[in-house]
């Protein structure tokens, strides 16, 4: 422990000031690929916050115990760990969202973000602080997919979490729930989240 | 006939960067300059294929006899990270030329996420074989090649564009990509 941390300050700085997706880039091809929809976007943030939050919980725990050498494939054998948990869980219990969010769920594994936390915050922090950062930037991250996910969804399909606001018959901008729209609407929210931030200070 | 279908199908019709979102990261990271992308795309190429050949056997002749299919995960990421470092390894020792030009992008593939997800993908191959596998590799390997290319290739002649204040950086980039795979979902329905 360097200095004590602010633990509200800590958390508020992962879902504005780094947020995840919006500033530091990290964990694109889940953000880019499952938003179709809100939901999906929900789905996914979720399982990413709960091994996002357990990994950092473990590092945390186990940091003195890991040799400096070995430290990346090790947190990387913890993060794989709570993935499959995630996969088995989201198989039994939720298949609608297993079959949606497909490849995408094994590939939390790779997701930067985990690992970028795990090694720049958790392995050098004590085991409040690493919560408060893992929820942090985990609800950040959801609330980015979310935004995303619902910004297409109702763009593109006239819905929001599958409850419809246009007419049956009413022309939607299919582009936005086609990979394209993925780009194009998180380029303009982040411009939108760049004013937004901007303005804040 | 069959693998050319592959081929086209996994470089254009599914493109893995622009219409399967895997390996974005080193798609937005390192694509400012062509040289760059070129580097990347050959270290992709060389750890996509060897990673897709030894993790095939491996489920195939062991996790699926033994009945640990559930271990894939964990088995693959461990897999692809210890064949970057021997790649690495032996790259340096055998061939200098070599290393020199793919040396610094090799510890990035480890968390590429289109190594992983190419060695799943493979796995669901309609019936599979590990010819069919490594094919499938090689033709999505290409298929990065040439998105980060095109891509990288916009991106230096942007430089000297005049961009509107807000959409500097990131929004810009996005918004290419964006256009570059509406222009590949031209492709759609062509295998």
């Amino acid at each position: 422990m360097n200095e004590p941390v602010n633990q509200k300050q800590n958390f508020i700085k992962g879902i504005i000031k780094d947020n995840p997706v919006f500033v530091m880039l990290l964990g694109m091809c889940p953000v880019l690929g499952v938003t179709s929809s809100a939901f999906n976007g929900l789905g996914m943030g979720i399982a990413t916050l709960f091994v996002l939050l357990m990994s950092n919980i473990v590092v945390s725990l186990i940091k003195t115990q890991i040799p400096a050498k070995v430290r990346i494939p090790a947190f990387i054998i913890i993060i794989a760990s709570f993935v499959t948990i995630v996969e088995m869980v989201l198989e039994a219990f939720i298949p609608v969202l297993y079959e949606q969010l497909g490849i995408f769920i094994p590939l939390i594994v790779v997701n930067c973000l985990i690992l970028g936390r795990a090694e720049a915050f958790a392995s050098k922090n004590n085991l409040l602080s690493s919560v408060v950062d893992a929820l942090g930037m985990g609800i950040g991250f959801t609330i980015a997919l979310v935004v995303l996910g619902a910004t297409r969804e109702i763009l593109g399909n006239g819905s929001l979490f599958d409850f419809p606001l246009t007419s049956e018959d009413s022309s939607t901008l299919i582009l936005f729930i086609l990979p394209p729209g993925a780009f194009i609407a998180l380029a303009y929210l982040s411009v939108g989240f760049n004013k937004l931030t901007a303005k804040m200070n | 006939m069959e693998y050319i279908l592959i081929i086209i199908a996994a470089v254009f019709v599914n493109n893995i960067v622009l219409s399967q979102f895997l390996g974005i990261c080193p798609f937005l990271g390192v694509s400012n300059k062509l040289s760059t992308s070129v580097g990347m795309s050959g270290a992709v190429l060389f750890v996509m294929t060897i990673a897709t050949l030894v993790t095939y056997l491996l489920y195939e002749f062991i996790l699926i006899p033994m009945g640990l299919d559930y271990l894939r995960t964990i088995t693959f990421i461990l897999v692809i990270a210890s064949l970057v470092q021997m790649v690495e390894i032996i790259l340096r020792k055998v061939s200098p030329a070599l290393y020199q030009a793919l040396g610094v992008f090799l510890p990035l593939i480890t968390t590429n996420c289109a190594v992983l997800g190419v060695a799943i993908l493979a796995l669901g191959l309609q019936d599979g074989s590990l010819l069919k596998a490594v094919v499938f590799a090689i033709a999505n390997a290409i298929g990065f090649a040439l998105a980060i290319i095109v891509f990288s290739s916009i991106r230096e002649r942007l430089e000297l564009a005049d961009i509107p204040e807000g959409m500097k950086g990131v929004p810009i980039n996005l918004l290419i990509a964006g256009l570059l795979s509406l222009a590949f979902l031209g492709f759609a329905g062509l295998v």
